[in-house]
């Protein structure tokens, strides 16, 4: 990653077939691993979608919907306050990485088209890394306020 | 089956629960789609008072019903979506298409 790497207090690493039933799952860890900051429930809710809509694009666009593919997720905590989030793929990859960023852009008309507005809203920091042939990775970073410091409404 | 049902003259009533993402909005679609079909229904009520969650999916189960009942020329509504859920239906602006009311009374008092 880019991103400066600060004191990582805490990791999970892990990876699953890329099957639909495993979305679910996928949020539900990343959120109980969340949960060690000092984040609102508002805040779970909203990663919990951001780790949704990234796992859907790998299952849907990058694995066109074959099973027993892989999908890895990495999450860290880095000074008590910051989520950083890696999800993966080795799927087909994308071509045209700003057009895919677009709002409303979908190659799925029974999806929505907002997976990456979703990511980019709910979360500080986003970058995609795609290769044609080779993957796709998502990396996001969302700091929290420490909750006595929250100054705004 | 994570659905509940209720026919009111050319009504269908669809209550929806649990986790509103890829797995449960394709069996929700085709059941609903069926139903339209079968019971030549003209307008639909999505009661998501039991949903904890949705995503991209789930909004797209939204719109492609929209889209269909808006070809028969039916109205559809949304009720009884909790506060986690409505944030996502007004930032993905799907209230400008689906009115959202708190009860499914509420909508036959209009």
């Amino acid at each position: 990653m880019g991103w400066t790497i600060m004191n990582i207090k805490n990791y999970v690493r892990f990876e699953f077939s890329s099957i639909a039933e495993n979305v679910g799952l996928a949020r539900s860890c990343v959120a109980a691993f969340a949960s060690q900051l000092d984040c609102t429930l508002d805040e779970i809710e909203e990663i919990k979608l951001v780790v949704s809509e990234a796992v859907s694009n790998c299952i849907i666009h990058a694995y066109d919907n074959r099973a027993n593919q892989k999908v890895e997720i990495m999450v860290s905590i880095q000074d008590d306050r910051t989520l950083d989030l890696i999800i993966k793929d080795y799927g087909k990859g994308i071509v045209d990485i700003e057009k895919a960023l677009e709002p409303a852009y979908s190659t799925d008309g029974s999806r929505m088209g907002m997976g990456f507005t979703f990511m980019k809203s709910f979360m500080d920091e986003m970058e995609v890394i795609s290769k044609p042939g080779e993957g796709t990775s998502v990396q996001m970073r969302r700091s929290f306020l420490v909750r006595d410091q929250e100054a705004y409404a | 089956m994570n659905l509940d049902y209720k026919l009111v003259r050319n009504t269908l009533v669809v209550k929806v629960k649990g986790e509103l993402d890829m797995v449960i909005a394709e069996r929700v679609r085709d059941e609903i789609d069926n139903r339209i079909t079968e019971n030549q229904i003209k307008n639909l009520i999505l009661n998501l008072e039991k949903v904890t969650f949705i995503d991209s999916s789930g909004l797209g189960l939204i719109i492609g019903r929209y889209k269909k009942i808006n070809s028969l020329n039916g109205k559809m509504y949304i009720v009884g979506a909790r506060p986690t859920v409505e944030k996502i239906l007004f930032f993905s602006g799907i209230n400008k298409l689906v009115p959202i009311y708190r009860t499914e009374q509420d909508i036959i008092n209009i």
